[in-house]
């Protein structure tokens, strides 16, 4: 090819660009304040983090180059991170769906009461989520003394003789933990679907009911999830950022380190290496393996509930 | 199968809809055609809501009873949920350890005021017209932009805290409102949540407003915005209660510009003596919030009710 044909080539692939910007002028002129932030603010700062995963990093010196080290100690060589990753594991399989049912369950019990009745009873559910003390009641109830309410109920039910140290006996930890991200886990998703749930055409209902859709179990399974869809998409994918990530509660009621790391999540190994013993590269290898494992599961979750209706 | 399809019943002859509506298969005719809801079915739902709702409404029946409990009852072993002899002395004692505060307190309520008002507002605005074209318009780049969004969401935040620090420096806004609010624009869960609702909205709804002349910055405003009234409401109460949950952490460092968050925990440090004001302090913490959420919430599902946008 001559020079002046690739010019022109070049040019006409440069024009072509163009109009393309230009035709959708629109649209790109919508999306720009927030993507430019979004740059700024997190594609930046994440693509910052991948590349101290293969760095040590102590936030005093600067980051040196240490290639695979940190990841090959941390899948062959770091015994908690296997205890922190199974334990996210069972959060993930046991309180993921089954906070999701329940977040949508709930949303959908509530959206059968009266208007002025929904409001009252969405903040009764949302209640956990909003007060900020959680944690504080938790602690008064799991106290391992006579005082604490869990205990005491016991003892009066003669049930136990003598108090449980609920947060201090390895084989009560996780069970404890899981019970209690159930009880917040109507969050995010809970009032995403209740929202949806508004957005649902009250015709559709009319519809299928002369189709023969004959009770409200029928109706939810083909009429008000399928008319959801774009929720419960959402939903999934809060549902598996939330519990990839517990870790809050497990530092709040077993602290960190947890007894023998009963109670390690990947996130608490996280916040271990990276605010006490200031790894950030090793800190950010944690945050890689875990940004892969959910993209991995949100990846299976959106294939499944492309299904829903069917 | 599902019901996508909808039934235009206006369109019909109005003759036919006359004796539709007598058969009680449309709507609006004498005795109105009831949704298939069983006796036990409703029992059954209110019985379990009864049980699940006393364990939900727990934190909030407790903020509530210890604000309103005397210094002896807060200490009391075994502890009590309820208090016995209510009293607003927490509050008085909150007061005035305000008024003794070294900044003045009406500043942490202009500061808390500022950020979390344009924190929220600008986000709403922001990510709600980022999430229109994304969700309706075809451009090249639009699914990759999408999934960086949600992606970004499975990154742990705690690293990215060292990296987003610098680049607050190298931009200059450190120590700023700024700090605060630029980066709560951009949070990643408002535009997935206002992409997924506007997905829903019928295409044909714009295209009779593009026929009729209207651009996009008008579509968006007068028919997209209105329409998904239950999901901006819902992204504010988000977006307010992770700003109003804000210290000002690593970027604040002047007293002068640190919301009321981080002057209210400042007066909870002060340990035994200040018990009765951190429980004052805990329950505005958590009252705010609350009463937007009902604000919000009742305007939600007062949309349905008045909107005959979607028939």
């Amino acid at each position: 090819m001559s020079i002046t044909a690739k010019q022109a080539n070049l040019r006409s692939q440069r024009t072509s660009l163009w109009t393309i910007i230009r035709r959708n002028k629109a649209s790109y002129l919508m999306i720009a304040p927030y993507f430019i932030l979004f740059f700024f603010f997190t594609v930046l700062p994440v693509l910052m983090s991948i590349l101290l995963s293969f760095t040590y990093y102590n936030m005093l010196e600067p980051p040196e180059f240490v290639g695979w080290a940190n990841y090959v100690k941390l899948l062959l060589d770091d015994d908690i991170f296997l205890i922190s990753l199974k334990n996210t594991m069972l959060f993930a399989v046991i309180t993921g769906p089954v906070s999701y049912m329940l977040c949508l369950i709930f949303a959908w019990i509530i959206n059968e009461f009266q208007p002025k009745m929904r409001a009252f009873l969405t903040l009764i559910f949302y209640a956990p989520s909003i007060c900020g003390n959680a944690y504080m009641v938790w602690n008064l109830i799991l106290t391992g003394d006579r005082y604490g309410y869990l205990n005491g109920l016991l003892m009066n039910l003669d049930i136990i003789n003598e108090p449980i140290l609920w947060m201090q006996t390895e084989k009560y930890i996780m069970p404890v933990l899981i019970v209690v991200q159930l009880w917040l886990s109507l969050g995010t998703g809970f009032l995403s679907f209740i929202a949806g749930l508004q957005t649902v055409d009250k015709g559709m209902y009319e519809a299928a009911a002369i189709d023969g859709v004959r009770n409200r179990w029928q109706e939810l399974w083909y009429v008000t999830l399928p008319a959801m869809k774009p929720q419960l998409m959402f939903g999934a994918v809060m549902q598996i950022t939330q519990s990839f990530a517990v870790a809050d509660i497990s530092t709040n009621l077993a602290g960190n380190p947890s007894v023998n790391y009963a109670g390690a999540t990947i996130v608490t190994h996280l916040l271990d290496y990276g605010s006490t013993r200031l790894d950030m590269g090793y800190a950010s290898a944690i945050a890689t393996i875990l940004f892969l494992l959910m993209v991995g599961t949100n990846k299976l979750v959106q294939r499944f509930l492309r299904r829903v209706g069917e | 199968m599902a019901y996508n399809a909808q039934l235009d019943t206006k369109r019909l002859p109005p003759k036919l809809q006359k004796k539709l509506r007598r058969q009680r298969i449309l709507p609006g005719g004498k005795g109105k055609r009831k949704l298939n809801r069983s006796m036990a079915g409703n029992t059954l739902l209110f019985v379990l809501m009864g049980i699940c709702g006393v364990f939900m409404v727990l934190p909030l029946v407790m903020i509530i009873n210890n604000a309103l409990k005397p210094l002896d009852e807060l200490y009391q072993f075994p502890p009590r949920i309820f208090v016995r002899n209510p009293t607003l002395e927490n509050f008085s004692d909150l007061f005035v350890l305000m008024n003794d505060s070294w900044v003045p307190f009406s500043r942490y309520i202009l500061n808390t005021f500022i950020i979390t008002g344009s924190g929220m507002v600008g986000h709403v605005i922001v990510a709600s017209l980022a999430a229109y074209p994304l969700a309706k318009h075809h451009f090249p780049g639009k699914d990759l932009l999408f999934s960086m969004v949600v992606l970004a969401m499975m990154f742990s935040w705690t690293v990215t805290q060292i990296p987003q620090y610098a680049i607050i420096s190298w931009l200059g806004i450190n120590n700023t409102y700024l700090a605060l609010i630029l980066p709560a624009f951009s949070f990643s869960m408002g535009l997935y949540l206002m992409k997924q609702f506007m997905e829903q909205l019928p295409d044909s709804l714009m295209e009779s407003a593009r026929i009729q002349g209207a651009n996009e910055w008008q579509i968006f405003w007068r028919i997209v915005m209105p329409n998904v009234k239950p999901a901006w409401l819902t992204l504010a109460i988000f977006q307010f209660q992770s700003m109003w949950g804000n210290t000002g952490g690593l970027f604040l460092r002047d007293e002068q510009l640190k919301p009321l968050q981080y002057a209210l925990q400042q007066i909870t440090a002060g340990g035994v003596a200040r018990a009765g004001a951190a429980a004052a302090v805990t329950f505005i913490i958590a009252a705010v919030p609350v009463t937007f959420f009902l604000i919000c919430q009742s305007s939600i599902l007062e949309t349905m009710t008045t909107s005959g946008m979607k028939d």
